[in-house]
């Protein structure tokens, strides 16, 4: 793509927000009137509620619509969701989703462009473009990390090493040979990338590598702070779901204040997740997203189980484009541990306080009568470990205490071999 | 100075656990010289001393298992009454910690590992005592 396209699709994310919303609005008519017309399941919900393909007056229209959740995709599976006809679409991803039954996804060709585009804007921002080397360690195949990560860096006429993940010595090894600039994976999987590292003997320092684009799980900003201290890369968080397009839907600013949603072509709401209201930006609750540029299968007003909040007021930064808070927990990960909410991030949040801790556990909640309980199992590393009994008791008093000062609740902690 | 190197191996509890790691050496021609194991009730740790403990670590890193090595000073102390409480009492002079100690199999050997290794061999070899090099240990032990 020429330089000037390319600017010009950057300044997208900048553009008024009176014409940000005429677009979104003509969009969401349009995607509307086009799911109402071609999909039975929507079609039916919106008669039941009374309404048809012409409600949408406004924006805030779009709160009288009907939410899919997940469990739509898997009980129309495979295709029962299907917009167009199967000749028109060119690409099908699926994921496993964490109960075994998979759900699919599938494009047009201008779905295909559209989704590319998010990931274009995505690397922009992180300013990675021609000259930069990716090493792209998302999964290729089934899963949308992998090929999403991969289109957009080619349009962006960055080099792409697809690695794929996995391999981790090789990764390393063509990390150093072939001088990569940026890499794409998941941050934990990045965070074994640093350790293996260190086992072999690499400095990172002495890498050109520059930039993390990091997403496809929740993660903290204290797994932010370990990455960039210990690797010197900048880690950016970019956000994404298999059911709205794949990675690009949001993606963090220089000034970290919230990751920006390509509004234009993904519309956000947060809503409450028991009542299904609609909140105010700046209140916290499931973030529900309407893709406004996809055709195949498009998802209006679809609940990702994510908690966030759209950000209030503009980003220094000067994007328009609204952001949302960076997700660290899943609703549906949420423990309630004695009427205590529980979140496997905060574990993680704890144990990446401690040096030389690794964020690799289980968690193990027994009941006992009425009583739960939380058991936390820690790999341990051998620089933990030390040789006596008293060296290993001090660590997991320390990460004991670290867990109870972030969940208030006391748990036991158990080393166990990695 | 003269110390022996001890493998420390970080232990789950659960069965078969040193049974591993004794077939694991054992397949690969280790001989182990003396091994201890310290548990509590949710973990343990077993301690062990081989020829050539770098190799053996290598070995039982691959295996997936959690090795250290440390430093444990070998002294030979006479089957007579009151010479161990002479050692425990010239470490403690010198408020010198013992982690642990432990016997080497069949001989009248200790192994002490403490909280200032270099300090404690001169004491005790000031004293009269014999701590063994790797290399007298296990030559004697042939
Ligand atoms: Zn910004």
């Amino acid at each position: 793509m020429e330089r000037s396209a390319l600017q010009a699709l950057a300044q997208k994310d900048f553009m008024s927000r009176d014409e940000l919303e005429s677009i979104q609005l003509k969009r969401l008519k349009n995607i509307v009137s086009h799911a109402y017309k071609n999909q039975a399941l929507f079609r039916s919900r919106m008669q039941e509620k009374g309404l048809d393909d012409t409600c949408i007056k406004e924006l805030k229209d779009i709160q009288k619509l009907p939410f899919f959740k997940k469990v739509d995709l898997r009980d129309t599976y495979p295709f029962g969701l299907l917009c167009v006809p199967m000749e028109n679409i060119i690409r099908l991803q699926a994921s496993s989703g964490t109960t075994g039954s998979p759900i699919v996804i599938a494009y047009t060709k201008e779905d295909v462009a559209c989704w590319q585009e998010a990931t274009m804007r995505a690397l922009m921002i992180a300013g990675i473009g021609s000259g930069d080397i990716l090493q792209n360690a998302y999964g290729y195949g089934l899963f949308t990390g992998g090929m999403g990560l991969h289109y957009g860096a080619e349009g962006l006429g960055v080099t792409v090493l697809p690695i794929s993940s996995g391999n981790t010595e090789r990764q390393i090894k063509l990390m150093s040979d072939f001088g990569v600039t940026a890499i794409s994976c998941t941050p934990s999987y990045f965070l074994h990338i640093i350790e293996k590292a260190k086992q072999l003997g690499y400095d990172f320092k002495k890498m050109k590598l520059r930039h993390g684009i990091f997403g496809a799980e929740p993660w903290t900003n204290e797994m932010r702070q370990r990455i960039e201290q210990e690797s010197g890369i900048k880690a950016w968080d970019i956000y994404g779901l298999t059911e709205i397009s794949g990675p690009g839907v949001a993606m963090d600013c220089p000034a970290r204040t919230g990751l920006h949603m390509f509004e234009d072509l993904f519309y956000p709401e947060v809503i409450d997740p028991e009542t299904g209201e609609a909140l105010p930006d700046g209140t916290e609750g499931e973030l529900v997203i309407t893709t406004l540029n996809k055709f195949g299968m498009p998802m209006i007003r679809y609940r990702t189980r994510d908690i966030s909040v759209i950000v209030k007021g503009t980003c220094e930064c000067g994007r328009t484009i609204r952001r949302i808070k960076r997700i660290d927990h899943r609703n549906d990960d949420m423990l309630i541990i004695r009427g205590v909410n529980v979140f496997p991030s905060q574990i993680e949040a704890a144990l990446l306080t401690i040096p030389g801790v690794q964020p690799h556990y289980h968690i193990i909640v027994r009941r006992h009568g009425d009583l739960d309980t939380l058991e936390v199992q820690v790999e341990l590393s051998a620089e933990l470990f030390g040789d006596t009994i008293r060296s290993i008791e001090v660590i997991q008093k320390k990460i004991g205490n670290a867990i109870k000062s972030i969940i208030g609740l006391a748990v036991t902690v158990t080393p166990v071999e990695p | 100075m003269e110390t022996v190197k001890q493998l420390s191996l970080f232990l789950e509890n659960k069965p078969g656990n040193v049974y591993g790691i004794c077939s694991t050496l054992g397949e690969a021609g280790v001989n182990i010289y003396t091994l201890t194991l310290a548990d509590t009730a949710q973990f343990g740790i077993l301690r062990m001393i081989v020829e050539d403990s770098e190799a053996a670590k290598a070995l039982l890193e691959k295996a997936g298992y959690v090795v250290n090595i440390a430093d444990v000073l070998a002294v030979r102390i006479d089957n007579q009454p009151g010479r161990l409480a002479q050692v425990a009492d010239i470490l403690n002079k010198e408020e010198i910690n013992v982690e642990y100690v432990y016997a080497f199999a069949n001989r009248h050997i200790f192994l002490y590992r403490v909280s200032d290794t270099e300090k404690a061999y001169s004491k005790l070899v000031s004293n009269g005592f014999c701590v063994l090099s790797s290399q007298e240990l296990f030559n004697t032990n042939k």
